[in-house]
């Protein structure tokens, strides 16, 4: 698990002087096209403001309320029977379904909890690991007109589930509870 | 779907404040979670802008299409049906690179192209093909190898160390990859059974 960590943090960094010591070799304008990758990230990060205002809202409320408690509280028992942090269950139904939805659980735990609990670390790998899989069926599938989608939904959401887990297991192999 | 899952979630969370006498704190909260969205996604600025700027020089370099020529091998196996040389291929495998490095938008253009070459391959039928569930698989439990997002929220809200989560994701997402081909796999041979 040691290595785990270590590949973790090394990652990045040999990643990014890999990145620009085999652009420079190739000859191509690094730093035009760094700036030209970076505006789309800008263009990006203004474009979910209206998404995550929206959702970030909602959770707020049910949370403040009271209403998210009370839900934990009646699924518990059921949850903690399978080995499930019962904060995570919200974001593991919605991640499959909206991926703005499941960015503001996901920093709505993050926030709560602190990015190095388990919960947190959980909610950061199940966000990564997964993706939204009614989003791709409908974009994917539309944009070429398929209306007979056979098994697709059901492989997605059980292949969705498999992450979900996995996700539960190596946050606890690797980080304990 | 999620119009009437965002609506619950709030109307639930008044009726229940109204019960619960804790209409206070939902008035706090509606500022709050708003200001909070906002201040979060001025804080993904910077890492984002930082890394598509690295994903595009990786891009202009060939530096994906040379790990896409390294995964072909595996990939001709998941997807039969589709002969090696066929546009299909290619955008199979530019997508799943464009995935795998958080460029979500970048990836799904492709996925559409994937698509439309599957769609072609299977003589134009409105029809979802073996191959196109297989790769609506894959792209779901998607392999990640830099959860770009994750690790941005993770450094607004400063951890101790935000890239930790790196190696696990990776591990979570090869594990899901790997059921989600074996789930696929079980309903296609079903299919072939029954008809």
């Amino acid at each position: 698990m040691q290595i785990v960590s270590m590949i973790s943090l090394w990652f990045i960094p040999v990643l990014i002087g890999f990145i620009l010591i085999y652009g420079t070799f190739k000859r191509i304008p690094t730093y035009e096209s760094f700036v030209e990758g970076g505006k789309e990230g800008i263009k990006i990060a203004v474009s979910i403001i209206p998404f995550l205002v929206g959702m970030l809202v909602a959770i707020s409320v049910f949370r403040a309320s009271g209403a998210l408690e009370y839900l934990n509280e009646l699924i518990r028992p059921a949850l903690e029977a399978i080995g499930v942090p019962p904060e995570i269950f919200p974001l593991s139904i919605i991640r499959p379904i909206s991926g703005s939805a499941a960015l503001g659980m996901t920093s709505d735990l993050i926030a709560t909890y602190g990015p190095d609990s388990f919960i947190g670390r959980l909610a950061s790998v199940l966000q990564g690991s997964t993706d939204t899989t009614f989003y791709v069926l409908t974009v994917y599938f539309g944009a070429v007109g398929i209306r007979k989608m056979g098994d697709a939904l059901k492989v997605g959401l059980l292949a969705d589930l498999v992450g979900i887990i996995a996700a539960i297991v190596v946050v606890t192999l690797i980080f304990g509870i | 779907m999620i119009n009437i899952i965002w609506v619950l979630m709030t109307v639930i969370g008044i009726v229940f404040a109204m019960i619960n006498g804790t209409m206070d704190q939902v008035n706090e909260a509606v500022f709050k979670g708003a200001s909070e969205a906002v201040t979060l996604c001025i804080g993904l600025i910077s890492i984002l802008v930082f890394w598509l700027g690295m994903m595009k020089i990786a891009e202009d370099a060939g530096l994906l299409k040379r790990l896409a020529l390294l995964f072909k091998p595996i990939v001709k196996r998941l997807f039969p049906e589709v002969p090696s040389e066929h546009p299909a291929m290619g955008y199979i495998l530019s997508n799943m690179m464009a995935n795998m490095f958080g460029l979500g938008n970048a990836a799904t253009p492709l996925g559409i192209k994937a698509m439309e070459e599957l769609k072609n391959l299977n003589g134009g039928s409105n029809e979802a093909s073996r191959s196109m569930i297989t790769f609506l698989a894959i792209n779901t439990s998607s392999i990640t190898l830099i959860p770009t997002m994750v690790i941005a929220i993770r450094m607004k809200y400063e951890s101790v160390s935000p890239t930790e989560i790196v190696g696990p994701t990776l591990i979570a997402s090869i594990s899901s990859a790997l059921g989600a081909i074996i789930i696929d796999r079980y309903f296609y041979y079903r299919r072939t059974r029954k008809g």
